[in-house]
């Protein structure tokens, strides 16, 4: 994938209590670019981004941001580089004491010294671009799944972010809430120039914005490459789920002992 | 049976240790809240927003409190005063049962479970909707912004709300003894006023009072923070944050009464 990296992972481990959770990560986020990280439930798409963020230190490698080492940061200057950053969590993460118009101007009142006039019109640019400059006064219980994952999303580019990272943003969300969403976030990353990473395992719908995939399976990248190209990939992993089959190299299955040994008469049923 | 033994004393180290990791870490969080404090005291409005909630939505419990523990003690002192021939010393018993004990003991214990369980609960929620991992995405320190507003408000509640509790249950003593019972009033007042001492009764209340709320706003904002991100988990930490914060309320009593009135 061409173009100047901004993000760069590379021989990235992370084990959590002695579990590995990822293994041998090495990814590109170019400048520009919607990058796509794919995989099953719980195979370390979220540790990846977190690790980005900064929230979790790798075992070992290393993370990199705008040439500077995550992990290497003291407290101000990781809080520095957040500030140039976005994220979008999965079920948005609103503060639910604020309303939609507080959550949005949050940033900007904690780390600007904007006067309040500028502020309101920051916020409703920002809410405008997301359609929802309209639900400005609502509180977070008034909205909608699709609606407070745009309010977030609003939040999240409220500094105009080099980076916005995106934990599962399709994530129960109604056929034209999705579709809302993937626009969004091609338009957005185009518009602020920055770079985006997409935690997803809406293949179909993340295959429509992305630019480029990887796929993750037990803390492993198993495949990546474009989109296309991950639509034609024959790899057994990769085919089985952007076709969501049941069976596959991902068994129906949880492991179990020989089915005959369980149910037959006379066996120990618990054994 | 070697086995059986070497297992339970395995688990009993285990939980020995995980607790006094656990009361380092919370010593660690208390130390950095109050590093962490500037931002509460030079954005005072943010801590003036959760006395609202601390304090002041804690006030009808707190007032309606002090107004019975009064009356009951007017009743009770009233009918042990009589037997001796004292009962005019009737606001000078009511008075210093709450202004040294009652006043900041019950009214501590019933801010734990009103305010305390609620900060629980409420950064306990922010934890479980990943409203504090998103603050620390923006940059923005939870420490700084979610839990020592809430500590400075509980600590600046939690002596008004006892000395409310008092006077309340002075008044109660009063409705009592004076206008229910027949006590003269003026013995009731005179002789209120020239016994309690301001340094020994008031300040030493003041004082418990004052660290019953640091005791209580600790643990309740160390275990919204630390609680699991469940709704078992949060339901576990507001639990946990009324029967620690009891406990502890009444083991520092106990502690600074000690202290306050052993010459006495």
């Amino acid at each position: 994938m061409s173009g100047e990296p901004l993000v760069e992972i590379r021989n990235l481990n992370f084990s959590y209590d002695g579990r590995p959770v990822l293994t041998g990560i090495n990814m590109v986020i170019p400048r520009g670019k919607v990058v796509a990280i794919m995989g099953q439930s719980g195979c370390g798409k979220t540790t990846t981004l977190r690790l980005i963020g900064g929230q979790l230190k790798p075992t070992s490698g290393h993370v990199k941001v705008a040439g500077q080492v995550v992990h290497d940061l003291d407290d101000d200057g990781l809080y520095r580089l957040r500030r140039r950053m976005g994220m979008l969590f999965q079920f948005g993460a609103l503060f639910t004491d604020m309303s939609v118009f507080d959550n949005v101007a949050f940033q900007l009142r904690e780390h600007t010294d904007l006067p309040e006039d500028l502020i309101r019109d920051l916020v409703m640019m920002k809410l405008h671009a997301v359609g929802l400059r309209g639900a400005h006064r609502l509180m977070p219980s008034e909205l909608s799944g699709g609606m407070a994952r745009r309010v977030a999303l609003a939040r999240a580019i409220a500094l105009d972010p080099m980076l916005i990272m995106y934990d599962e943003p399709f994530a129960g969300l109604d056929p034209i809430s999705l579709s809302i969403i993937g626009e969004l976030i091609r338009t957005l990353t185009q518009a602020l120039g920055a770079s985006s990473v997409v935690v997803t395992h809406d293949v179909q719908e993340s295959l429509k914005i992305v630019d480029y995939v990887y796929f993750v399976s037990a803390g492993r990248i198993v495949a990546e490459g474009t989109a296309e190209d991950i639509r034609r990939s024959d790899a057994p992993y990769v085919h089985q789920f952007v076709w969501g089959e049941a069976d596959g190299p991902v068994p129906f299955q949880y492991p179990a002992p020989a089915y005959a040994d369980q149910i037959l008469p006379g066996r120990a049923l618990h054994g | 049976m070697d086995n059986v033994i070497t297992r339970a004393l395995t688990n009993l180290g285990h939980r020995v240790t995980s607790r006094i990791r656990r009361l380092g870490f919370a010593s660690r969080f208390f130390a950095m809240t109050l590093v962490y404090s500037g931002t509460a005291l030079k954005r005072f409005n943010l801590t003036i927003r959760e006395i609202y909630f601390t304090g002041v939505l804690s006030l009808i419990i707190i007032l309606v409190s002090g107004l019975f523990v009064g009356m009951v003690l007017g009743l009770q002192g009233y009918d042990t005063l009589q037997r001796y021939g004292s009962s005019e010393a009737l606001g000078i018993l009511v008075a210093l049962s709450l202004v040294r004990e009652l006043g900041p003991v019950v009214a501590a214990l019933l801010f734990a479970s009103r305010a305390g369980s609620a900060i629980t609960a409420e950064i306990g929620l922010m934890k479980a909707t990943e409203q504090l991992s998103a603050m620390e995405m923006m940059a923005v320190n939870p420490i700084a912004r979610v839990v020592a507003p809430r500590f400075w408000a509980g600590i600046i509640s939690m002596p008004l709300l006892a000395a409310l509790f008092s006077a309340m249950g002075i008044f109660g003593g009063y409705l009592v003894g004076v206008q229910l019972i027949g006590v003269d009033e003026g013995s009731f007042w005179s002789q209120m006023q020239a016994s309690v001492d301001f340094r020994e009764d008031i300040v030493n209340g003041v004082i418990k009072s004052f660290v019953f709320g640091v005791v209580v706003t600790w643990i309740a904002v160390f275990e919204g923070y630390d609680s699991e991100p469940t709704a078992e988990g949060v339901s576990g930490a507001t639990t946990r944050t009324v029967v620690t914060s009891s406990l502890a309320i009444l083991a520092a009593d106990f502690v600074l009464t000690a202290f306050m009135f052993r010459g006495v």
